[in-house]
């Protein structure tokens, strides 16, 4: 019984249920829902938004904000395409990874020194460096679309771990970049739940100066935070051109608006403190869906948008009223307490 | 046989930016006692403690722990190691986080322990809160409980490290009677177990009933120390102060039968019923009340922040609907919230903006621009009116003095003119010299013809400053006193009566 009542005042069982909901409406109108195709669909567009959400997750809670990871992503991508390209790279893919993950850590950790360091509010600072990244981008490399991969990329982004086929013969895979996205969500679980670190990850977000005054490394703490961030993001960069086959500048700019929402609708206060990870990548899941399953519904592109805000909108006014009525119930135990 | 010192400041010398806090200050506290360090705000008192935690460095001076000089090893983690905690007035909790967490964060970090483990957690929880049999859901948010039990997860904690000596930096401040009684509890609670308290404080009731020594702190200095049983309330007072106040009963001079202000019948449900009373021209009526007997609604309904469900109110015998903050204002009502007192300053800015910060509207052109000569002027009209003494009021508003300070507080909200003022807790927290200077202005202007509500569970306050007290219990007013023929104790009696039953 507690449990159920427990459940209940959690953000991520009103998401749960929203996606529910209108799984089953698309489902009913439209009959496809529920099929391999279209889950192996959904899976594969969730991809590199939940990537992207996981860094920036982290970077919330602990009351932190960052909107330049897109612009860092396709930086990095672009410059590991560019160079192992020019030496004609032929070997593992591993080391495009771990070149894209250097060239984002080295990114986080600019965003980390100004912010965590030098103390700069994070949103300007990443205004900042994302004009900073795309700047670089576009103008000092001035990049172009890159249609060709090295070959263990292109491998990689065709790789699958198993196709789904309709009765039609029409077939979706699963890519393997799947399990990229899990493993970064058991690190980042595992850091999250079970390391001091990321308890104080959430204790800096909840209150910086107890935070301090308790023992944890706040400056240290919040440095690795935008570091990891920018390594996932880096790294997310990379999948996101194996998947798609070729390298474009500018196609992930806009992302971060879509992430930080996700975030946000999946229970994470935006102040920083409270949110979970299992919030998060129903968050992303829930927008993957409405921008992906609503035009089974027969719903006009540009109406996604709309559908996206309504649903930031309603998701954000459930936890407020939420916050309101947990108010209202401890008034009367307040009242009780002075008499 | 030598007594023995968990601590021992001496000859402490700090200064912040060329001004000296602390001036060769001495504090002495002995081994399992309740000491009180009491003084008036920015006497010195937090840095002193600020020092000792080692959060701030000392400039010259001697600390020793049990005996041993630690001058030069000042830390956070040094005096944590040394058994000395500091609750600070804020608990430094993690509102986020379940009071598990909360409590097991700080001796995890001691041990520089680098992961997480639950079941740990759970027992060094269970155990903190098991040593003052403090009943609490461990995996509850610290957020969502009240006041006075965070302040006990705080205290919990800090008992964990084998606390020898815990500073409580103005503890009772957000706390109830009755929690400031549990907290009391606690401290003796606690003493029995060898803990030495150090209390900070500038509660005269609070430093006689709880503490066996006190040190009295003013401008940086050391005015007096010793046994709290030596000590009575004019001079502790002094001590504090510097000044003699003498407990004046006000009585009112300017006498108007007919009332300014008549509430008939007014009630709200769920929160006060049935309420009728009047106000005169140049009275103090005094409304007390425990906390949730309605004396807050009652005043927000006043100020047209709350919609009465019935009844009516009469400013100068004509009706008047209360709808709104401007419509109250309209009809010559002011409030004065409760926090709007103490906190209603910005220090560092000069003394003219302050008094005009809440007619900018009216000092503004078209555009928005602010008129520099109608400003001008402004200030100096109510320099004059309220008689501060400023040299300059391009000065910062922390150059003037406490009772100065809250002339200007209170000229805000004067400045539009109100026949009826309301003051909600007009001196919670304030300390006592100021709380002196802030009453004397409210019979200043009670006797220039205003009439004046104070609503305050003070009840020294409400006998000394009002002409008439009513008192208010569960919603309904159930009498009415003359101060002059009441005690305090009296008073208590019949404000709690009906109340702790209900």
């Amino acid at each position: 019984m507690n449990k159920i009542k427990k459940l209940t005042h959690q953000t991520e069982f009103y998401i749960f249920l929203v996606i529910i909901v209108l799984a089953l409406i698309i489902q009913a109108r439209s009959d496809q829902f529920f099929t391999g195709n279209n889950l192996v669909d959904l899976a594969n567009a969730l991809i590199v938004p939940a990537l992207f959400s996981i860094g920036t997750f982290m970077i919330i809670v602990s009351g932190g904000i960052d909107v330049s990871f897109p612009a860092l992503a396709a930086l990095a991508s672009y410059i590991v395409t560019v160079v192992l390209n020019g030496m004609n790279y032929t070997g593992p893919i591993i080391v495009p990874f771990i070149f894209a993950g250097a060239i984002g850590l080295a990114c986080g950790a600019f965003n980390g020194l100004f912010i965590a360091k030098m103390r700069l509010p994070a949103l300007i600072a990443t205004l900042g460096t994302q004009s900073v990244f795309r700047g670089i981008l576009q103008g000092a490399l001035n990049a172009q679309q890159i249609n060709t991969l090295p070959p263990s990329m292109k491998e990689f982004g065709q790789s699958s771990l198993f196709v789904s086929q309709n009765a039609d013969g029409v077939t979706s895979m699963m890519p393997t970049a799947f399990l990229a996205l899990v493993v970064v969500v058991v690190i980042a679980f595992i850091i999250l739940r079970y390391t001091m670190l990321g308890r104080g990850i959430y204790a800096i977000g909840g209150d910086e100066s107890s935070a301090n005054r308790a023992g944890f490394k706040v400056v240290k703490t919040k440095f690795f935070v935008y570091c990891f961030a920018g390594v996932i993001a880096g790294i997310t960069g990379i999948i996101r051109a194996c998947m798609m086959n070729m390298v474009h500048p500018t196609n992930m700019f806009g992302m971060e608006m879509t992430v930080i929402a996700a975030i946000v609708l999946g229970g994470t206060s935006i102040t920083g403190g409270t949110g979970t990870l299992t919030g998060t990548i129903l968050g992303i899941f829930l927008l993957t869906m409405v921008q992906n399953s609503l035009i089974m519904l027969g719903v006009p592109a540009y109406w996604q948008d709309f559908m996206t805000g309504l649903l930031i909108i309603i998701g954000t006014a459930v936890s407020s009223v939420q916050i309101l009525r947990s108010q209202k119930q401890r008034k009367p135990s307040l009242s009780k307490a002075g008499s | 046989m030598q007594e023995e010192y968990i601590l021992k400041a001496t000859d402490i010398i700090k200064s912040f930016a060329g001004v000296k806090a602390l001036q060769g200050v001495n504090l002495e506290i002995k081994k399992g006692e309740i000491h009180c360090l009491a003084g008036e705000n920015g006497c010195g008192k937090s840095t002193l403690i600020k020092i000792i935690s080692g959060v701030y460095s000392l400039d010259s001076g001697k600390v020793e722990f049990n005996g041993v000089d630690q001058t030069h090893q000042l830390s956070p983690i040094n005096a944590i190691m040394n058994g000395i905690q500091v609750i600070y007035q804020d608990f430094s909790i993690f509102p986020n986080l379940s009071v598990m967490e909360n409590l097991a964060y700080n001796s995890e970090l001691m041990q520089k322990r680098k992961f997480v483990n639950w079941k740990r957690f759970r027992a060094i929880a269970e155990e903190a809160v098991s040593k003052i049999n403090f009943n609490v859901d461990l995996e509850a948010k610290v957020g969502t409980l009240p006041v006075a039990d965070k302040q006990l997860v705080a205290i919990s904690r800090a008992l964990i490290n084998n606390a020898k000596l815990i500073i409580m930096d103005e503890p009772t401040t957000a706390l109830t009677k009755k929690e400031v009684e549990a907290l009391f509890r606690i401290i003796k609670d606690l003493q029995s177990q060898g803990i030495a308290i150090l209390f900070v404080s500038h509660k005269l009731d609070e430093v006689f009933e709880i503490s066996e020594r006190f040190t009295i702190l003013r401008n940086g200095q050391n005015v007096k120390d010793g046994d709290t049983s030596e000590l009575d309330s004019d001079k502790f007072t002094y001590y504090m102060t510097g000044r003699h106040f003498e407990n004046k009963h006000f009585t009112a001079e300017v006498k108007d039968e007919k009332p300014v202000l008549e509430v008939r019948n007014l009630s709200c449900e769920g929160d006060y019923q049935d309420v009728t009373f009047d106000l005169r021209k140049g009275e103090i009526l005094g409304i007390t009340g425990l906390l949730g007997s309605g004396r807050t609604e009652l005043a927000l309904s006043l100020f047209g922040l709350k919609k009465p469900t019935s009844g009516k109110i009469l400013m100068d015998g004509k009706e008047v609907k209360l709808t709104s903050v401007q419509e109250a204002m309209k009809n010559k009502i002011g409030y004065v919230p409760e926090d709007r007192l103490t906190e209603g300053l910005f220090l560092d800015q000069s003394i003219g903006r302050n008094i005009v910060i809440s007619e900018l509207k009216d000092l503004s052109s078209r555009i928005g621009m602010i008129d520099q000569e109608k400003r001008q002027s402004e200030v100096g009209r109510w320099v004059d009116e309220l008689k501060i003494k400023v040299a300059d009021p391009d000065l910062p508003a922390s150059t003037l003095s406490g009772g100065n300070q809250q002339r200007i507080v209170l000229a805000k909200w004067l400045a539009t003119n109100p026949k009826v003022l309301i003051l909600n807790g007009p001196t919670v927290g304030v300390d006592i010299g100021s709380k002196h200077d802030m009453h004397a202005i409210l019979h200043e202007l009670a006797n220039s013809g205003l009439g004046i509500i104070i609503i305050s569970d003070d009840l020294p306050e409400v006998i000394t400053n009002c002409s008439r007290v009513l008192i208010m219990r569960g919603g309904k007013i159930t009498g009415e006193v003359d101060p002059l023929q009441v005690t305090e104790a009296d008073l208590a009696k019949q404000v709690t009566d009906v109340a702790v039953n209900g």
